[in-house]
Parts: C-alpha cells; sequence; structure tokens
C-alpha cells in the first residue's frame, strides 16, 4: 500500500496512471501523449510496476503496459472501511440528534401533536 | 482517490484529497447549532464516539471546548490494553467550526494531525459538516492505509482459519 502512494506522488507518474486508466499503452504512446522522453517515461514504469500498480506485457516489438486492478482494490477497500466507522458514528448521531430535536421542542407543540 | 459508493448528500463520502489528507462530508437532518453540539459536547460524544458495530468502549471522555483547550478519549476493547486520542484546540466557532490537533498516544512519535470540521447549513435547515483531517505526514496516512490492511487481512485469515477448523470437526 507505502508503495502505490509513493509511485503516485510523483507528479509525472501520476499522469502517466491516469493515462492507463483510459487503458492499456506501450511506452512510446505513454511518451507521445504526455510529452516525455523515453527514457525518463521507461523508468518512471519501471516503479510503478514495482509498487505493483502496472503490469507489462510484450507484444510484437512493444512493451504494453497496463494498470493491475488489485492494489486499486486495496485502497478502496480500506477507505471503505474507514468509511464505515464513520457511517455507523455519524448514525447514531442522526439518532441522537432526533432525540435532542424531540426535547427542544415545547410541551404545547408536543401536545399538539399527540 | 475518492470512494463515493453513493453521491447521496445524506450518506458518508470519503475522498483522500492529497497524500496527506482525508475529508469526510455527510449531511445531517438538523441545524448547525444542534449538530455542533452533538458532535462536540462530551455527554453527547459518549453516545456515538464508539458505535457498538466498531467493538470498542469509550471509557473516558474529557473536553475543554476553547482555543488553547484539551481534549482526550480513551478506548480499547474490554480486557485488552486502552489507548487514547488526544489534543489541543486551536479555533473554536460555536455552530461552525473547530479545529483541533489530534495525537494517537500509542504513536506519539509520528506526530500531529490537525482536524477541521466545519457545520454549514443545508437545505431544509439541515446542515453539511465537512471534516478535514489532516495526517502529520504522507507516510502516516499510508503507514494507517497499510496496518488496516493488515489487519483485515488478518481477520480475514481468522475467520478462514475458524471456517476450516469447523469443517474439519
Amino acid at each position: 500500500m507505502v508503495a502505490i502512494f509513493t509511485a503516485l506522488s510523483e507528479p509525472n507518474r501520476f499522469r502517466i496512471f491516469e493515462l492507463l486508466r483510459g487503458g492499456e499503452r506501450s511506452v512510446n504512446e505513454i511518451g507521445e501523449k504526455l510529452d516525455l522522453s523515453q527514457p525518463l517515461v521507461s523508468k518512471h514504469l519501471r516503479s510503478l510496476k514495482e509498487s505493483g500498480l502496472v503490469s507489462v506485457e510484450p507484444r510484437a516489438r512493444q512493451r504494453v503496459y497496463a494498470l493491475r486492478a488489485k492494489p486499486l482494490r486495496e485502497m478502496n477497500d480500506w477507505l471503505s472501511r474507514y468509511r464505515s466507522i464513520w457511517d455507523a458514528r455519524f448514525e447514531a448521531i442522526d439518532e441522537l440528534l432526533v432525540e435532542l430535536q424531540e426535547k427542544k421542542e415545547s410541551p404545547r407543540e408536543r401536545k399538539k401533536r399527540s | 482517490m475518492s470512494e463515493k459508493s453513493d453521491r447521496d448528500p445524506y450518506t458518508t463520502q470519503v475522498e483522500r484529497a492529497s497524500e496527506r489528507e482525508l475529508v469526510l462530508r455527510r449531511v445531517f437532518r438538523a441545524p448547525p447549532a444542534l449538530v455542533f453540539d452533538a458532535m462536540t459536547k462530551p455527554e453527547y460524544m459518549k453516545r456515538w464516539w464508539a458505535p457498538r458495530s466498531l467493538g470498542v468502549t469509550l471509557f473516558e471522555c474529557t473536553v475543554d471546548l476553547r482555543v488553547g483547550g484539551g481534549y482526550r478519549y480513551v478506548f480499547g476493547k474490554e480486557g485488552q490494553p486502552q489507548m487514547a486520542f488526544t489534543g489541543v484546540y486551536k479555533e473554536v466557532t460555536p455552530g461552525k467550526r473547530v479545529v483541533y490537533t489530534q495525537i494517537f498516544e500509542p504513536m506519539r512519535e509520528a506526530g500531529e494531525g490537525l482536524i477541521t470540521a466545519t457545520y454549514e447549513p443545508h437545505e431544509g435547515g439541515h446542515t453539511l459538516l465537512v471534516q478535514r483531517e489532516l495526517f502529520p505526514s504522507k507516510q502516516v496516512l499510508d503507514g494507517t492505509i497499510a496496518s488496516g490492511m493488515e489487519k483485515g487481512m488478518r481477520e480475514t485469515l481468522d475467520q478462514l482459519a475458524e471456517l476450516v477448523a469447523a469443517e474439519a470437526r
């Protein structure tokens, strides 16, 4: 997980990552689309690959890079768990707020309603 | 990186806004002054901070809600070592905004986080809470995520072990 965020913290690596979200690309295509030199693209792809974010597949005379789904799922899983903790807290707050609002109503209003 | 399973503002939205910041958003069906009280007064916090599904108990909750005042929440699982969050209020505007530091005592050396909670009026006399959690560093947020991951994996493995043991009987 740490490796993922480290990999994405470099702006050009993040641009490559964003580009690959749209589908697989070869090194040359990435360089052209993002206006980066081929050695620079290769360097960034190497660290993206080390972080487990992208996979590479040789095809004809090219190497094609694509995003791997698993690390992204892991990151989403953590955010979902974090979200579910706060979700449970917020639901308890909802209940508390209903109670507090009832308490605030004047006794006459309460009588009128019943 | 956002995890928005639902755009309904009455559900919890979480977003990793930057490499060291998480942002929570949620609308409540009550006016800002009331939501503010519910979230900051200790007698109310005891009602929601440790919901049953979390599996922890809030043992102590002290709050001195003024600039320079401190707070401390002590919590844990029954029969296990207790842990605490502590910090100091940097800004307090009742009904509108609170800014406070946060230290997780078992990881004191990791540094302080900074939490900014704003309570904005929302249509229908309701309240939009925006809670920004700025972690001490990118490494701490990454580490928190990584440890959460490990914990999740351990729990899954434990469940698997139980299942296998049950099957073997």
